[in-house]
C-alpha cells in the first residue's frame, strides 16, 4: 500500500464517517471519529498487511473489530483502501446493503444456508455485542500460531466494552497461551452509550488492571499518528506476551460539538449538524461540503 | 428391530459421554484439523483423552464458557474444527449470545458439547440439570442439534458432526444407559430411525430416554401396536418420517429429558399442527425444575422410566 499523508487520509475517514452516518439516520458517531486516526494507520500505514484484491489471504494481519458499533471508521477504511467500491458507504444500514449497522462476518460452506445480505470484503469478525471480538481474537492469535503462521491479530476494543466480563476471560486466556501475535488495541475515550466511563463503571487503574492480567502495556496518544505507529516495533520487542494498547482518544474527534460528550456515542448527526460537522472538518464553505 | 440389539433385556450399560470421549479421540487421529476446548470439565466431559494424546490442539479455557465459545469462534474462522465442551447448563446455558453471535450468525464451524443434560444427572440436583438447553439451540438460525440416544451413536454422531461443516449443538448425559444401537446401526444427521413399527400409536424420543419406550412398547404389545422413533437430530427434524408415522397411527407420544416446551415435543407439535394435525402428548418436565436424587428414582418420579411411559401412553390412547 503506498505511503500517504496521514492527516489527509484521516481527515477523509472523518468526513466519510459524518456523511454516511447523515444518510444513514442512525448509527454511532464519537467512537468511530475518535478512532480514525488509528484506523487511517491500520490501513493507510503500510504497517499492517492486508490485500484489497485478496481479503481473504491467509497471511494477511487479522484487524479484528470487538467494538462493533464503531463500524462505519471501519467501512470507511475500507471503502477508501479500494475493498468495496467507495459509493456503497451511503449504503450504510439500509436493507440489503452490505455495510450492516454492526460489523458482520459470514462464513459460506457448500448447501450452507445464505445470510439475507452479502459479506463485506475485509471484516473479520461479527461484533456489536461487546466483548466477543476479544475472544475471537484469542482464538485467531492460537490458531495462527498452531498454523506456524507469522501475522499478527490486533483486535480494537474500547473501554466500555470492559464493563463485560468476558473480555477479563479472553485477557486471561491470552497471557496464558503467551500470545505474542496478539495485539488489543483499547480505545480509551472515556465515554460510553449513558455517559462517562468513570460514572457508569470505572474501569481505573487499567493500565494496572491489564497487567496484573498478564499483559505487556503501552499507553499512547491515539491522535498521534508517530505514537500509533509506535506500537508494532514495541510489540515486537515482546514475542511472548499478548500487548494490550491504552490508546487515549477525544470521542466525536474533529467536530467540536461532538468532542467530550456522550451524548454522541449512539446517535448520528442530522443534515444540519452534519453541514456544520463537514465545515468544520474542512475548514471550507457550505458549498463545498455539499458537493 | 433390525436396528437394534438382540436382547434388550440384557444390554450393556454405558454413559452417553463415554461415546463422545472415544469419538473426538478417534477424530483427533483422523482429522488434525479438529481441536478441543473446555472449560474445567474435561475428564466429566471426557474431553480428557483428547487433551493427553493431542495436547496441542487441546485448550483449556478454566470457567470460562463465554470466552471458549470466542476462542472457538476465532479457531472455526481460521479452519480448524473446534468441539467446545461443557455442562449444559453452563454452555449454552451461559454462553448463548456469543453461541447467537460469533457461531450461528457467523456460520462458524464450531460443534458445541453440552454434557450433563436432563434429569438424569441426579444428585447435582436442578442448578445442573439442563432441562432447557434443545430449545435454546434450536431457535438459533443455523444451528443444528443433535441429542444421540446412546454411547454407540454418539460416537457416530461426533464422527459425523467433524464433516458436517457449520454450527451444530451435541447434546450429552452423564449416567450409563441402555446401548440399545450396535455398530451396525446406521446413524444420519437428519434423518430419524425407526427403532421399532406399529400401527396404533406413535412414540417421538430422543436421547437415552428412549429406551424407557422402547420397553413400555414391549410391554404393551398385546394391548398396542406401537411404533418407536428416535428423532437423534431435533433440527432439522425429519418432518416426512414424522408426519409419515403420524397419518399411520393418528396418536403421537412425544418423550425427552427436557421441558415440554420448546424441545423435542414443541418441534413435533409445531409440525404436526401445521402439516398433519394429530392428537398428542408430550412426555417431559411440565414447566418445572428438577431436584437431587439418583438418576433411575429422579427418572421414575418425573414420569421418564418405562411406567411413566406406559401411563402417559393410556392416557393418549
Amino acid at each position: 500500500m503506498p505511503r500517504v499523508n496521514l492527516p489527509d487520509v484521516a481527515l477523509e475517514v472523518r468526513k466519510n464517517i459524518i456523511k454516511m452516518l447523515a444518510f444513514a439516520g442512525s448509527g454511532h458517531t464519537a467512537g468511530a471519529m475518535g478512532s480514525a486516526d488509528l484506523f487511517t494507520y491500520l490501513y493507510f500505514g503500510g504497517e499492517v498487511k492486508v490485500r484489497r484484491d485478496d481479503p481473504t489471504w491467509e497471511d494477511r494481519d487479522r484487524v479484528v473489530l470487538s467494538c462493533g458499533h464503531y463500524a462505519p471508521v471501519l467501512y470507511s477504511c475500507l471503502g477508501m483502501a479500494g475493498f468495496f467500491p467507495l459509493e456503497e458507504l451511503s449504503t450504510l444500514r439500509k436493507l440489503g446493503s452490505r455495510l450492516q449497522g454492526h460489523v458482520v462476518r459470514h462464513i459460506e460452506y457448500n448447501g450452507g444456508r445464505k445470510l439475507a445480505h452479502d459479506q463485506l470484503p475485509g471484516v473479520e469478525n461479527t461484533g456489536g455485542p461487546l466483548g466477543q471480538g476479544v475472544s475471537i481474537a484469542v482464538g485467531m492469535a492460537i490458531a495462527a500460531r498452531m498454523k506456524k503462521q507469522k501475522h499478527r491479530v490486533i483486535c480494537v476494543g474500547s473501554d466500555g466494552e470492559m464493563d463485560e466480563g468476558q473480555t477479563w476471560e479472553a485477557y486471561m486466556s491470552a497471557a496464558k497461551y503467551k500470545l505474542g501475535n496478539l495485539i488489543f488495541i483499547i480505545d480509551r475515550n472515556e465515554i460510553q452509550i449513558s455517559g462517562n466511563v468513570s460514572d457508569v463503571m470505572p474501569i481505573e487503574s487499567v493500565g494496572k488492571k491489564l497487567e496484573a492480567f498478564g499483559l505487556r502495556v503501552k499507553e499512547i496518544d491515539g491522535h498521534n499518528f508517530e505514537e500509533i505507529g509506535s506500537i508494532f516495533p514495541w510489540a515486537r520487542m515482546y514475542p511472548d506476551q499478548p500487548k494490550a494498547v491504552i490508546m487515549n482518544t477525544t470521542p466525536g474527534k474533529g467536530v467540536s460539538f461532538m468532542e467530550k460528550n456522550y451524548l454522541w456515542h449512539g446517535i448520528p448527526p442530522n443534515k444540519d449538524q452534519a453541514i456544520e460537522a463537514l465545515m468544520e472538518l474542512t475548514g471550507g464553505g457550505q458549498n463545498e461540503v455539499l458537493g | 428391530m433390525k436396528y437394534l440389539v438382540d436382547d434388550l433385556e440384557t444390554v450393556e450399560m454405558k454413559a452417553v459421554r463415554d461415546g463422545f470421549g472415544e469419538g473426538l479421540l478417534d477424530l483427533g487421529k483422523r482429522n488434525e484439523k479438529v481441536v478441543a476446548l473446555c472449560a474445567d470439565l474435561r475428564e466429566s466431559v471426557r474431553v480428557e483423552g483428547f487433551s493427553k494424546a493431542y495436547p496441542d490442539r487441546y485448550i483449556e479455557v478454566g470457567v470460562a464458557e463465554q470466552n471458549m465459545i470466542g476462542i472457538a469462534a476465532g479457531l472455526a474462522l481460521e479452519g480448524f474444527i473446534p468441539f467446545a465442551a461443557s455442562y449444559a447448563v453452563f454452555s449454552p446455558g451461559r454462553s448463548w449470545d456469543q453461541i447467537r453471535v460469533s457461531v450461528a450468525y457467523t456460520h462458524s464451524n464450531v460443534k458445541i458439547v453440552g454434557g450433563h443434560a436432563g434429569i438424569s444427572v441426579g444428585p447435582d440436583g436442578a442448578t445442573h440439570q439442563a432441562m432447557e438447553d434443545i430449545a435454546m439451540m434450536r431457535v438459533l438460525p443455523n444451528m443444528i442439534v443433535v441429542v444421540p440416544c446412546d454411547a454407540e451413536q454418539t460416537k457416530k454422531a461426533t464422527l459425523a458432526l467433524a464433516d458436517y461443516k457449520g454450527p451444530a449443538y451435541l447434546r450429552l448425559t452423564r449416567s450409563k444407559t441402555a446401548m440399545f444401537t450396535n455398530r451396525s446401526t446406521p446413524f444420519e444427521i437428519g434423518k430419524a430411525q425407526i427403532l421399532r413399527t406399529g400401527k396404533q400409536l406413535t412414540i417421538v424420543g430422543c436421547g437415552p430416554v428412549l429406551y424407557s419406550a422402547l420397553m413400555a412398547a414391549e410391554e404393551l404389545k398385546e394391548e398396542i401396536d406401537i411404533e418407536v422413533i428416535n428423532m437423534h437430530t431435533i433440527k432439522p427434524l425429519d418432518a416426512d418420517a414424522l408426519i409419515r408415522s403420524a397419518k399411520k397411527t393418528g396418536k403421537v407420544l412425544t418423550i425427552e429429558e427436557h421441558q415440554v416446551n420448546g424441545g423435542l415435543g414443541g418441534a413435533v407439535a409445531e409440525v404436526l399442527a401445521e402439516q398433519a394435525p394429530t392428537k398428542m402428548l408430550r412426555l417431559g418436565m411440565n414447566d418445572a425444575f428438577g431436584e437431587s436424587g439418583d438418576s433411575d428414582e429422579l427418572m421414575t418420579k418425573y414420569g421418564l422410566d418405562k411406567d411413566g411411559v406406559v401411563r402417559a401412553t393410556r392416557k393418549l390412547v
